[in-house]
């Protein structure tokens, strides 16, 4: 087997700095931040993709893009972090101005260009799983007319937990789309659906056969989310979801965000059900 | 390409001649036991060893490594590359065979520089195996001997007359064979007298029976998922890592950072990790995407007879048979699982 040269090949683990330009607290643990590459660096992502963010000295992790591509590439990119590892809590502590290393951006996309286009919408998010998704959910909003209905589902533990929710007023202020959020557990400020976010799935008006559906959430809710849509007669290649695992190196070397056979970093996150579905270890 | 007859002073002159050029790694006694190590002598040169305790897949994926260096106040990253020429002596067919595996890995996809740096430096030497070790498997596994196979530079093999067949089959062995070159060529009776090694090896490296051939492994597997031989094993799992530790096919690793006593520059570096420990697949906020011991256990039996298979053409078991030897709990014997699943097909 003739193996490449090494010195012609560049190094898949070397980080380049993005400066913090932004940041804004969301939820009690979750919190936006906004990176610009340093240097002439264009980032050319998709909705669905992830980065890998390095604070060097404590360690490097994957966190999902949440911002929507321009066309011709974008000098930046906006995160959401929850705060719960080393890594992250190093990246709350972040002030304006300072830098990070980042790596990407790596995995599979949703196919807003390609199997999404032209067909009617169905996004289910629980809890940050709007946070890729919204990605997804913003590119559509700029390309409206390239789609049909959109319907989006949101659902967090309390509204507590709610993300983006200065932008979610603004999408329930639009009439080309529908959205309806639920909490599981409602305080007296709720005034909206109380319950698993699977409730509200039936209630919606579709044209199944014309719509394709975006799920992102804790490895919890696929289950019943998925067990819903077959109810409704949605085949498993009208699906797409955005699964979470370890993804270590990013670059589909390290072992640790292997589903059975495949890697989540490289074939992932973002699946169509069809190709998972016989996958014991996805769902 | 070429092939000398070397009488054993001429061969040990030569492992001097290659340690005065330069690095030389090759097993030598530890103990009772084997390992490879830098070679400072050509009287501590064991090729009669069995197997070593750890394959020399550690010369390219080293059980440690830097990635690159750091520095945090001006967050930049500078990448760090071994490439110092070295010769890696006395490698057995099996090993070899897993090295070129990890080249696949490594050089598929997203080609990973720091691997295939080490790798390009590198001139291999395989030794046909001497002395059997009590776990071995090699020979059910296609993977006692070299013949049909690449990835090394010279093959040595001791002949049933104590000489040496050392067969160059590379530009760089060549080069590698240096005063050897001097040495009588290799003739009829001495190639007859190596496939009568090869023969033998084929034979006697079958310390476990494996009773199919390891093309089956990737089907037999894909109807062996609820199994329950998978949860009997677990049960007495350690989830200790050893297994994943001595094989020479398995290469996930973890990626670690250390800060010097500046707090501002430090390395990043690459580490060995497991499928079989606890937190292998554990992410941040206390999932644990494959906490059942069982789940784990299985999940490294289908990386190697099933999921390499699919990812990249190869069974990543070469039958050395470390992991048998170095599981405590005694339940890692792959012959054993793998008779096991096809009994009760």
């Amino acid at each position: 087997m003739k193996l490449p040269s090494a010195k012609t090949l560049p190094d898949i683990y070397l980080p380049q700095p993005a400066t913090l330009k932004e940041k804004q607290q969301l939820t009690p643990h979750e919190t936006f931040f906004r990176f610009e590459m340093d240097g002439e660096v264009r980032l050319a992502y998709k909705p669905g993709q992830f980065m890998e963010i390095s604070m060097p000295g404590i360690g490097e992790c994957p966190i999902s893009i949440t911002s929507a591509p321009s066309v011709g590439g974008d000098s930046g990119f906006e995160l959401v972090v929850r705060n719960v590892g080393n890594v992250t809590r190093a990246i709350h502590a972040l002030q304006l101005g300072e830098r990070v290393g980042v790596r990407g951006p790596f995995g599979t996309a949703f196919p807003v260009d390609g199997a999404l286009k032209g067909k009617d919408l169905l996004f289910i998010c629980g809890g940050i799983g709007l946070v890729p998704v919204r990605s997804a959910i913003n590119y559509v909003l700029n390309h409206r007319d390239d789609y049909g209905v959109v319907n989006i589902l949101l659902g967090t533990r309390t509204p507590e937990d709610r993300l983006f929710t200065d932008e979610i007023y603004s999408w329930k202020l639009r009439d080309d789309l529908l959205i309806r959020e639920t909490v599981d557990v409602a305080d007296r400020s709720w005034g909206a659906d109380v319950g698993v976010i699977t409730k509200l799935i039936p209630r919606l008006k579709l044209n199944v056969l014309n719509t394709q559906v975006i799920i992102c959430g804790p490895p919890i809710m696929y289950r019943f989310v998925l067990s819903e849509l077959r109810k409704l007669g949605m085949a498993q290649e009208q699906i797409y979801l955005s699964l979470e695992r370890r993804m270590k190196c990013g670059v589909g070397k390290c072992g640790h965000c292997q589903i059975n056979g495949v890697y989540a970093c490289q074939s992932g996150p973002v699946f169509n059900y069809a190709d998972i579905a016989e996958l014991r270890e996805a769902i | 390409m070429t092939r000398k007859l070397v009488e054993p002073t001429q061969l040990e002159q030569w492992v001097e001649e290659l340690i005065k050029a330069g690095e030389v790694y090759a097993p030598q006694a530890k103990g009772n036991q084997f390992v490879f190590d830098q070679l400072y002598n050509s009287k501590d040169l064991r090729l009669d060893y069995d197997v070593t305790l750890l394959p020399p897949k550690k010369y390219f994926h080293p059980p440690e490594e830097v990635l690159l260096e750091f520095d945090r106040k001006a967050m930049s990253f500078t990448s760090v590359f071994e490439n110092n020429p070295f010769v890696l002596l006395g490698v057995h067919p099996y090993d070899m065979a897993a090295i070129s595996q990890l080249d696949k890995v490594f050089s598929m996809d997203n080609p990973d520089r720091h691997y295939l740096a080490r790798r390009e430096v590198a001139t291999i030497v395989v030794s046909d195996v001497q002395q059997v070790s009590k776990d071995v498997f090699a020979g059910c596994m296609g993977q006692a001997t070299m013949e049909g196979k690449s990835g090394h530079d010279l093959l040595i093999t001791l002949l049933e007359d104590g000489r040496y067949l050392v067969d160059a089959v590379t530009d760089k062995g060549l080069v590698l064979l240096g005063t050897l070159d001097n040495a009588p060529d290799a003739d009829k009776s001495a190639l007859e007298a190596r496939e009568q090694v090869w023969a033998n090896n084929r034979k006697q490296l079958r310390q476990h029976e494996l009773k199919m051939a390891p093309s089956e492994l990737p089907q037999l597997l894909e109807k062996s998922y609820d199994h329950p031989v998978w949860a009997e094993k677990a049960e007495l799992c350690y989830s200790c890592g050893s297994c994943n530790l001595v094989c020479p096919t398995c290469y996930c690793f973890d990626v670690q950072d250390e800060l010097n006593w500046d707090m501002t520059t430090g390395q990043r570096k690459r580490v060995w990790d497991g499928c079989m420990l606890g937190e292998f697949a554990a992410v941040a906020g206390g999932h644990n995407f494959r906490s059942d011991r069982a789940a784990r256990y299985r999940h490294r039996y289908y990386r190697k007879g099933n999921y390499s298979w699919h990812a990249y053409g190869e069974i990543a078991c070469v039958g050395c048979g470390r992991c048998i030897t170095a599981c405590t709990a005694n339940i890692a014997n792959p012959v054993e699982v793998f008779n096991r699943l096809l009994e009760d097909e």
